[in-house]
């Protein structure tokens, strides 16, 4: 700065311009915050993401839609009745109901809380909560399955309806893994996607075996 | 709160290069498991990883769930699962960190990471054992399986205990209590898991129940039918 030391400001020039910084025109929605709006107005919107990602899961293609704009919703309300269908299956005494509420729901969460920190601790590019959200919505077909599946047990338990049952439960397992996958494994290094959707298989296998295993009282 | 947060974050971390593994390495350590080291006289190399050991012990998880079901145990799935769940991390957990302490002892050269690897990696052959026989159900089959593959992979485990041990009576110590652990862990998986599960279910039902003859996999299918509208009856009684 050697160069500047002789430069100085002659005080009779003046030193013009605006110091306010130019304010754009603002869009229409920045005006109307997400407080002010009616509450059916963003129940509406926060159904309508979920029934989006809903449809996202069930025909999967590559798209950032699951990944974007994440919630917890979807993934809580198929586990809650996942775990309500998988109630009441015991046929021992009346206290407990095959796999209880909480053993259900402890399990689904923190199935899916292990294979996002190995993902992670794998190299993975993609957030906490964005895989646990993708995992959670790829319950659903799961949860079909057991919809299914009770329907089925109405009609009888024989081997008829097993073999239905374990039809209906293997396609959907099938569906949910490959869901999950397309989703997550793009989000790893190409060598080891492998490593990444071996522990997803093994989690949708044992909710599956759940649901096969349910016998109604 | 945010920076309990990142701190949890930093511990993760912590375990990020026990994961650095490719698929290729870990199906080579996979078949090296069952292979007995020849020389004895250098230190073998343990690789410290912890995806594969994980993920033996889930998959041995969701075999025993598996064989559960196969043997048409009625259960309430829930204790079962826990137990499932407790018994193979109790196993990988406790028994490495026993045989950890005891090498502490016998100044064996391992880490506790080597030792959570090596005890993991040696739950392959039990996750094959009890995958076939819970399919395959002959007793003589179970046999032969428990001595070759469970023998296999406990000796793999002692090769490399003993190539980081010095000394005879150290080495006997650490590798008898592993061998021991370790074929009494797959007998125990195998026969003893239906007993104690019910065991569990008895003392929780109380008295009222009548006793189930559950031999497994040896009932078929008609007994087991009466037996569950007999249950079914004295429950509505209650």
């Amino acid at each position: 700065f050697a160069g500047l030391a002789d430069v100085s400001i002659s005080e009779d020039i003046p030193v013009e311009g605006e110091i306010t910084v130019p304010v754009g025109s603002r869009s229409p929605d920045e005006d109307y915050s997400t407080l002010d709006e009616p509450v059916r107005d963003t129940i509406m919107r926060d159904l309508k993401a979920v029934g989006k990602k809903f449809v996202h899961v069930m025909y999967p293609k590559k798209s950032s839609a699951l990944l974007r704009d994440w919630d917890l919703w979807g993934p809580l309300v198929l586990c809650v009745s996942l775990a309500l269908m998988l109630q009441g299956g015991s046929a021992d005494s009346k206290d407990d109901g095959g796999p209880q509420f909480a053993e259900v729901f402890v399990i689904i969460w923190f199935g899916a809380v292990i294979i996002t920190l190995n993902s992670k601790l794998l190299g993975g590019t993609i957030s906490f909560f964005q895989s646990l959200c993708v995992l959670g919505y790829c319950i659903l077909p799961l949860t079909v399955a057991m919809l299914v599946c009770r329907l089925v047990l109405l009609a009888g338990s024989g081997t008829v309806s097993f073999i239905i049952r374990l039809i209906v439960v293997v396609a959907m397992f099938g569906w949910s893994t490959l869901a999950s996958t397309a989703f997550l494994a793009d989000s790893q290094p190409p060598n080891r996607k492998a490593l990444v959707v071996y522990p997803i298989f093994l989690f949708y296998f044992v909710i599956s075996w759940m649901i096969l295993t349910f016998t109604p009282q | 709160k945010a920076s309990r947060a990142f701190s949890l974050y930093a511990n993760i971390d912590i375990l990020r290069p026990y994961f650095d593994v490719e698929p290729v390495q870990v199906r080579a350590r996979l078949l090296e498991s069952m292979i007995p080291v020849k020389m004895i006289n250098f230190p073998q190399k343990i690789a410290g990883e912890l995806y594969g050991p994980l993920m033996l012990v889930f998959t041995l998880v969701a075999i025993l769930l598996h064989g559960m079901k196969t043997s048409d145990t009625i259960i309430r799935e829930g204790t079962l699962m826990g137990t499932a769940i407790g018994t193979c991390f109790g196993y990988w957990l406790g028994v490495s960190s026993f045989i950890y302490f005891l090498a502490y002892l016998c100044n064996a050269q391992i880490t506790m990471v080597q030792m959570l690897s090596l005890l993991g990696y040696g739950l392959f052959g039990h996750c094959i054992t009890l995958f076939v026989t819970y399919n395959i159900h002959f007793h003589s089959l179970f046999y032969v399986f428990w001595l070759v593959v469970g023998g296999l992979s406990t000796l793999r485990m002692v090769a490399v205990l003993v190539s980081r041990t010095v000394g005879h009576t150290q080495r006997l110590i650490l590798c008898g209590t592993l061998a021991a652990l370790h074929m009494l862990f797959l007998l125990y998986l195998h026969f003893a898991y239906h007993k104690v599960v019910e065991g569990i279910l008895d003392t929780l039902e109380g008295p009222n129940m009548p006793p189930f003859q559950r031999v497994a996999r040896d009932i078929p299918v008609v007994s087991n039918a009466v037996l569950n509208t007999t249950a079914k009856a004295v429950a509505l009684t209650l």
